[in-house]
This record gives C-alpha cells, sequence and structure tokens, in this order.
C-alpha cells in the first residue's frame, strides 16, 4: 500500500501537464487526490502505528548494493506524514485559488504533485539509500518550483542558489550514509538505529550527515538560500520552505540523536550550537524585514532552529518536545504563508510600510493571522505554547550542565525574538498606524477586493486545528507521543498538559512574553539598532565570492590544461602511462628468468641496424632522408621476422614497405626539402625524456610480458586442426582466412575506408586552377 | 625473452614517441610507422622464442613458433599501412590547402584559453575600478 500511495503521486505528476491544459488552476484539485488519499489511509493505520506497530513493505530493488525498496510507517513516519500529506492537502486546495489561469500550471502542478512524493519517500523510507534518492529529488522539484517565474533572473538565481546548497550538503550526506551503513553493515534504518556503530569513521560519517540535514534545513551558515527561496509562489512557500522540505534536515537529526547523542562527544555541542545560533540570527534578521514574507522565512529559519536543538538532543523529553513543535509549527507556519499569499493576491504588495486597515477590510484574514503568529509567539490555549512549554520543561531538567543552561538561554532568547518578530507580521501587515506610505507609496489596504471564502478557508483550517490542539492537547497528545515514542521509548511517556502548576517553567513563559511585548514597543530603537549594525560580513556573500572563485578556477585550469596544442595533450597522455602502469611495473614485478641476448649473432647484427636506421629517422633534417632510414627500419624488420620464423610475416612486411615508400615519395615531392626548424614549445629536452620513459617502460614491459606465457597457448588446437579441419598447412594463413575470418572481414573493411578517405581527399584537395 | 628484441622494441617506441611529439605531420606519419614497427615486433616478442615456421609438413625441425602472435601482427602490419597511407592524405592536402605540413593547435580550444584571460583581465578592471 505504502509504493502504491508513491505511485499514485508519480502518477499524478505525470498527468498533471495534461491535465492542466484542460482544468486549468482545477488542476490542483485532481492532484490534491494523492496527498488526500495518503493523509486518509495514514489514518486508518493510525490506531495501530501509535502503539508501537509499524507497517512496512519491502521490495528488493538492487540486492547487490543493499538497496531496497523499504518503506515504513511508524509512529514518527506517521506523525511527518500527517504534514506531508495533510498539510499538501491543503496546500493543493488553497493553489487552486491563488493561481488565475497561466501557461505552464499543470507543469507546475505535476511539479509540486511530484515533490509531495519524494517527500512522503524521505520520510516512509528505511534504507539510507532510499532516503538520499527521495532527499534529492526533493531538492530536484524544488529548484523547479522556486524557479517557476523563469523569466525572471532573480527567481532562477534563487533555484540555483537553492540546488546548489542542498544539492552539495546532499552529496556529504551520501558520503556519511556510505560510511555509516558500512559501518553498521546494513543500509536499513531501522537496523542501525536497533544496534548503532560506533567508532571514528562512524563519527566522521555523522558529520557529514549532519553537513546534509544542516544544508536541507537552512541552519547556519546555510541559512541563506531559505530567504532567497521566496521567490517560489506562495503556496510553494508554504508547502516545501515552512511545513515539509526544509524540516526533512530535523527529521534525519530526530531520527539519529536518540542513538549517537550520547556516543559522540561532539554531536551535542554541534547540533544544539548550530540549532541555537541559527534560532537567534534568523530570529534577528526577521525583525528588519518589511516584506511579509521575508519576515516569516527568517522566521522559519528561526524556528528550524528551534527544532533542531529539541531533537537533536537525544533526550526522551526534548524529544517529545521537539515533535511538539514540529506538528505546531506546520500548522502555523503553513497558515501564515498562506495569509501572506492571499494578502500578496488581494493587495498586489507584501510591503508592511504600505499596507494599512487590511485588518478592518478582511477581518476573518487577519483573525486566522493572529491566532497564527500568537502560537508562533507562545501565548497560551494554543498548540504552539504547549510546544515551548514542553521545550522550556524539558532543558530545565535535562541535566547538560553549562551546555544546557546556555541552550536553555538561547532558546528564551530566541522565543524572545519570536514574539518580536510574530507581533511585527501582525501589526505591520494589518494594524492601522503603521501604513504611512513609507518610500514614496500610498498607503494600500481599505479598498483592497476582499477574497473569495473558499480562498481562505485552507489557512483558517489550520488556525482551528491550532486553537483546537491548544485548549484541548489531547486531540493531539497521541500522535505527539506516538511520534517521539517511535524515536525513543522512553519519550512516549510524556503528555503535553496546559498547566504545569507554577514552576520555574511558566516563569520562563511569562518572561518571554514580557520580553517580547516590550521589544514590539521599543521596535522603533531595535530597528535604528540593527540598522547601525548592517554592512556585517554576511553568509551570501562567502557563497557568491566562492561560487565566482570556482568559475575562475575553472577559466584558468581550462586553460593551462586545454591549451589547443598536440603535443602538449599526446604528453600528458604519455606521462601518466608512465605514472600509473610504469610505477606498477617498476615496483610490483620481477625481471623472468630465461633471458638470452639473441637467438643468434645475425639477429644482433640485424638489430643494430634497425636501431641505427630508427635514430636516423629521428634525427634527419630532410625529408627524403626521413623516409629513406623509415625504409631501412621496415627492411630490417622484414629480415627479424624471418629469423623468428614468421616467413608470411616477412613477405608482408616487404610488399607493405614498399608500397608505403612509393607513397611517401609521391606526397613528399610536393613538400619543402627539409623540415621546419622546431618551434620550442613543449622543449626538446622534454621531448627527449618523455621518449626515452616511454622506450625503457615498453622495453621493460615486453621482457615482463614475453615471461608471462605461464598458461599453455591457445595456438596449439590451431596446430593440430589446420590440417584435418580447413585444409590448410601454412596456419598463419589458416588463422586469417578461416579460425579468424571476421577478423580479416573487419580488417578488410578498415582498408577500404581508408582508401575511401584517401581518395576523397585527394580528389577534394585539388585547387581551382588544377581543375578542368 | 630475447633482450636485443626488447631493447629494439624499446628504441622502436622511444624514437616513434619523440616523432610524434613534433608539430611537423610528415614526421608524425613516420613517427607512428616506426612505432607500428615497435608494436609488431612487440606482439612477436611476446609469442616466445623462435621457431620453425608455422608450417606444417614444411622443412626444418624442431618446435613451431607460435603462430597466433603472427596472425595478430600480419594484421596490424596492414591495418599500420591503411593508417599511414590516409595521414599521408591528410599531409598531401594540408599541403594543397596551406601549403605546409605543420599541425595547427587547436582553434577551438585557443579560443577557450583567449576567453578565460579576458575574464581575469576584466576581473582585475573591475577591482582597479572600485
Amino acid at each position: 500500500m505504502l509504493a502504491l500511495l508513491l505511485g499514485l503521486h508519480a502518477v499524478l505528476a505525470l498527468a498533471a501537464p495534461a491535465l492542466g491544459r484542460r482544468l486549468g488552476p482545477r488542476v490542483f484539485l485532481v492532484c490534491a487526490l494523492a496527498p488526500g488519499a495518503t493523509a486518509a489511509w495514514a489514518a486508518t493505520q493510525a490506531a495501530g502505528v501509535l502503539d508501537g506497530s509499524a507497517t512496512t513493505q519491502v521490495i528488493s530493488w538492487v540486492p547487490g548494493l543493499g538497496l531496497d525498496l523499504a518503506l515504513r510507517l511508524d509512529g514518527f513516519a506517521l506523525l511527518m506524514v500527517a504534514l506531508v500529506s495533510g498539510i499538501g492537502a491543503v496546500i493543493f486546495a488553497y493553489s487552486r485559488w491563488y493561481f488565475s489561469p497561466r501557461p505552464g500550471l499543470g507543469r507546475f502542478a505535476g511539479v509540486l504533485t511530484a515533490f509531495a512524493g519524494s517527500m512522503l519517500g524521505v520520510v516512509l523510507a528505511d534504507n539510507l539509500l532510499l532516503i538520499y534518492v527521495f532527499w534529492e529529488l526533493t531538492s530536484i522539484t524544488s529548484y523547479l518550483l522556486i524557479g517557476f517565474e523563469d523569466e525572471k533572473g532573480s527567481a532562477r538565481a534563487a533555484a540555483l542558489q537553492a540546488i546548489l546548497v542542498t544539492g552539495a550538503g546532499g552529496l556529504a550526506m551520501l558520503a556519511g550514509f556510505v560510511l555509516v551503513g558500512q559501518a553498521a553493515g546494513t543500509y536499513s534504518l531501522s537496523g542501525i538505529l536497533a544496534d548503532p556503530p560506533g567508532g571514528g569513521v562512524v563519527g566522521a560519517g555523522l558529520v557529514l550527515v549532519l553537513l546534509g540535514a544542516c544544508t536541507k534545513s537552512a541552519q547556519v551558515p546555510f541559512h541563506f538560500w531559505l530567504p532567497a527561496a521566496m521567490a517560489a509562489p506562495t503556496p510553494v512557500s508554504a508547502y516545501l520552505h515552512s511545513a515539509t522540505m526544509v524540516k526533512a534536515g530535523v527529521y534525519l537529526i530526530a531520527r539519529l540523536a536518540p542513538a549517537f547523542a550520547a556516543g559522540h562527544a561532539f554531536w551535542r555541542p554541534l547540533v544544539m550550537g548550530l540549532g541555537v545560533a541559527t534560532m537567534l540570527v534568523g530570529g534577528w534578521r526577521a525583525l528588519r524585514q518589511h516584506d511579509l514574507k521575508l519576515l516569516l522565512a527568517y522566521g522559519t529559519v528561526s524556528q528550524l532552529g528551534f527544532m533542531v536543538v529539541l531533537v537533536g538532543a537525544g533526550i526522551p523529553e526534548l524529544t517529545f518536545a521537539g515533535a511538539a513543535l514540529i506538528v505546531a509549527h506546520g500548522l502555523f507556519k503553513a497558515a501564515l504563508f498562506m495569509v501572506v499569499g492571499i494578502v500578496d493576491h488581494q493587495a498586489h504588495t507584501r510591503d508592511l510600510r504600505v499596507l494599512s486597515g487590511l485588518g478592518r477590510r478582511m477581518p476573518g484574514v487577519a483573525a486566522v493571522a493572529a491566532v497564527a503568529a500568537a502560537s508562533m509567539a507562545g501565548v497560551p490555549l494554543l498548540l504552539g505554547f504547549l510546544s515551548k512549554e514542553a521545550a522550556y520543561e524539558a532543558l530545565l531538567h535535562a541535566h547538560l550542565g553549562v551546555g544546557g543552561a546556555l541552550a536553555l538561554a538561547g532558546v528564551v532568547a530566541g522565543s524572545v525574538l519570536t514574539f518580536a518578530y510574530g507581533a511585527r507580521f501582525v501589526l505591520g501587515g494589518f494594524g492601522a498606524g503603521s501604513g504611512q506610505g513609507a518610500g514614496g507609496h500610498d498607503p494600500v489596504g481599505p479598498d483592497v477586493p476582499r477574497p473569495a471564502p473558499a480562498f481562505v478557508v485552507p489557512a483558517a483550517l489550520l488556525a482551528v486545528l491550532t486553537v483546537v490542539a491548544g485548549v484541548a492537547p489531547a486531540v493531539v497528545d497521541p500522535l505527539v507521543g506516538g511520534g517521539a515514542g517511535a524515536l525513543d521509548p522512553a519519550a512516549g511517556k510524556a503528555h503535553l498538559a496546559l498547566w504545569h502548576g507554577f514552576t520555574l517553567t511558566l516563569g520562563l513563559s511569562v518572561l518571554t512574553l514580557a520580553a517580547g511585548a516590550l521589544l514590539v514597543v521599543g521596535a522603533g530603537a531595535v530597528e535604528r539598532f540593527q540598522g547601525r549594525l548592517a554592512g556585517a560580513p554576511s553568509a551570501v556573500g562567502v557563497y557568491s565570492s566562492a561560487l565566482a572563485g570556482l568559475s575562475r578556477l575553472a577559466d584558468r585550469v581550462t586553460a593551462v590544461l586545454q591549451n589547443g596544442s598536440l603535443p602538449v595533450y599526446l604528453g600528458v597522455i604519455l606521462l601518466t602511462v608512465l605514472a600509473l602502469p610504469g610505477l606498477t611495473l617498476l615496483t610490483r614485478t620481477r625481471l623472468p628468468g630465461g633471458i638470452v641476448v639473441g637467438e643468434s649473432p645475425l639477429q644482433v647484427v640485424v638489430a643494430g641496424v634497425v636501431l641505427v636506421a630508427a635514430v636516423g629517422a629521428a634525427f634527419a633534417h630532410r625529408r627524403f632522408a626521413a623516409v629513406l632510414f623509415l625504409g631501412g627500419v621496415g627492411y630490417g624488420v622484414a629480415v627479424l621476422f624471418v629469423i623468428q620464423g614468421a616467413p608470411d610475416l616477412a613477405l608482408t612486411q616487404l610488399l607493405v614497405e614498399t608500397l608505403a615508400v612509393v607513397i611517401f615519395v609521391l606526397v613528399l615531392r610536393h613538400l619543402p626539402e627539409r623540415f621546419e626548424p622546431s618551434v620550442w614549445r613543449l622543449g626538446q629536452a622534454t621531448r627527449v625524456a618523455v621518449a626515452g620513459g616511454v622506450g625503457v617502460f615498453v622495453a621493460a614491459f615486453s621482457l615482463v610480458a614475453a615471461g608471462a606465457r605461464t598458461a599453455e597457448p591457445v595456438s596449439g588446437a590451431y596446430l593440430e586442426q589446420a590440417v584435418p579441419e580447413a585444409g590448410g598447412h601454412n596456419v598463419v594463413n589458416v588463422i586469417l582466412v578461416d579460425f579468424r575470418a571476421f577478423d580479416t572481414l573487419g580488417e578488410i573493411t578498415v582498408l577500404t575506408v581508408a582508401a575511401l578517405g584517401i581518395v576523397s581527399l585527394v580528389q577534394a584537395g585539388r585547387r581551382p586552377q588544377d581543375r578542368a | 625473452m630475447i633482450l636485443v628484441l626488447a631493447v629494439l622494441v624499446g628504441v622502436l617506441y622511444a624514437v616513434g614517441t619523440y616523432l610524434l611529439l613534433q608539430r611537423t605531420l610528415t614526421r608524425v606519419v613516420i613517427g607512428l610507422a616506426i612505432m607500428g614497427h615497435g608494436a609488431n615486433l612487440l606482439l612477436l616478442l611476446a609469442g616466445g622464442r623462435a621457431g620453425r615456421a608455422p608450417i606444417v609438413d614444411g622443412p626444418g625441425g624442431g618446435a613451431f613458433a607460435d603462430p597466433l602472435p603472427q596472425a595478430l601482427a600480419l594484421t596490424a602490419i596492414v591495418i599500420t599501412f591503411g593508417i599511414t597511407a590516409f595521414l599521408l592524405a591528410l599531409a598531401y592536402r594540408s599541403w594543397l590547402l596551406r601549403s605546409d605540413d605543420e599541425v595547427e593547435d587547436d582553434v577551438e580550444d585557443r579560443r577557450i584559453a583567449r576567453l578565460a584571460r579576458r575574464h581575469d583581465e576584466a576581473r582585475r578592471h573591475d577591482e582597479d575600478d572600485s
């Protein structure tokens, strides 16, 4: 069934482009079938899965590589499916109203469906390599979705940035998966978690995996791609860049942390440190944004940092709080993004300096925004408050020493910032006083058209869920508890609660709200302070200079390696031959015994003659002299053939050599008498050195190769069968025309092609005045 | 395992390599032909010691020379001849069109290298400006 649901996504993704031409924006409703069916099926499985019995399905794919289509729906996967498919279906419904009919909409719906399927695959896959495959599929579909408005340069650049950052991280993650998988002896995720391997190699592998997770989940210093990805249409931002894809990294860290956090000393400082830093940087930057969508993007970065702190600790209570935050964040952040989409769609601007009085014009949307933002800020009676309480409570009792105290302080500070930018979002977007027409724009607000009710329903649905779960924690408690229990059985015992009594935790919550309110009141001062800090080095700058440097390096390397000179190319190839097989020959082999100087004195003499002729050919200054030396080499070799017992070869050699000399003479009579003095490109000394090296290599190789005749030669059979089977006495001839006749046919074909080429070169090459 | 032939094969390869690294097409062709001779001898050398010509019921006594490397070398001789003739036709055409037989640099590759240099200069220019 699991594979079937993935298949449904694929089928709808492929069909969407054709459907889109006929249905227009309604194609989204058809595509919503895939996530909708998945969510419905997951709901039917919920009871059993949350009790701890996972649903699995294994289809063998590449058994030799340990690559199976292993799918597994456990509690945590169910929690993620609820987000990916549940919120996914809501977003698809929302998209039907967000988009007006336009070309390419079907393709867009198809890619969005493909993304939903890929993300589903990431959370269902129970094989590291399969996770990687789906992981990269989400990167690719995300690239296509961010760059949907491909006529805009900024969208293309943002898409490229996203895929470069997450793709590079993905490659590192693959290497990490291989290291961990090899150490564990299995690529099965549940198998590895049940019996985690240890050691330095596994540690290195985990760092690489974390690198991949941090790029995907936009952790510092890789956070910059996420705000840039806001170039995507708003439904994409609401789905990929808040509720699902960016949580893939969080998902992976959550899976690994309970098994590996305690065993590796670097894990907690690294993961929790990055998380806190991300939470603070994101919150701080969010306070500076004027674009509502960018504000949310930085807010998402901040919240992702929060989640990483919680799920990355590998401590049961924190894991539970993290699972609660994942659910809460999915609900409120998707709702907030949808609200931004509605504002943008109706008012054609998202600048909070320009918007004014929208709250009175569309009170329903404003209410949704207020509820969602309040949940994000941790206001009581909302789901966000419950998760934040759980986080404070767990961090207070985590016994992590100084690091734990720092993490708690960071999380509280980050939550204060969260309250502040949440208020900035609601007041700026829907308040009355903020729109003073800054930047020379007239305020926009009171006269914008009201949105269609169905356009608001999806966001309102999520807001209602936030309230219901906040007031009655029992609604969502089984999902969170079952999810956390699948990660760490001890985490499943915790429960969400509205009221913990008058504890330190409650004090921290009150402190957060109060300090946040102060930041809101003093917003002007904060902005002035931030303005003074602007210009600090940013991660984007590092990214673009790294990219420019890479391109410069590629230019230079190409200019050096591909300089157009044939002798240089050849020299590089020959030096490689000397360096790799040459070194092996030198170090790994010994000269065989049984070496004789020569078969006969005559052979030595003839070899000497050939040697002299060859050297003469190399250093002759005149063309004719060089050709005559070449002829000398050829005839000498023919004599050597005779001595070696090969009269057929000698005969052929004599004929061919004579013919070759004739052709040489025919061509050379046109060419200058002497060779041009050589242009010293490679240098005479280098040429001689390379040539000498090749000569020594081949000589040594020929001795070793001749000494390697240890097996019975196949030609024994040829000698026996020549007369009875082929009726020939000359075995060489029989091999050529009978035993290996097809080889000879190939050889004749080559000669024919060469002859055709020669004829056409000579004919076509005639100068105009020679014709007629 | 005949030392003198092994040395000769080495020298033929060295001379062939040296000539292949030249820019005159005629020398390149001669280099290829000489390397071809070296390859043929190498094939024969790999067939072991000398012996009686592999002709059943032929004259002489003793063991036969291995006929298989001979068949390979025979093919190689003929193919080398075909390549040599083809390259000579190319040299002839080069002479017809340009009155010499130099192997030029690959124009397209030179263009890429020039582009890289121009990019570098443009960047330096930009940095000077700023």
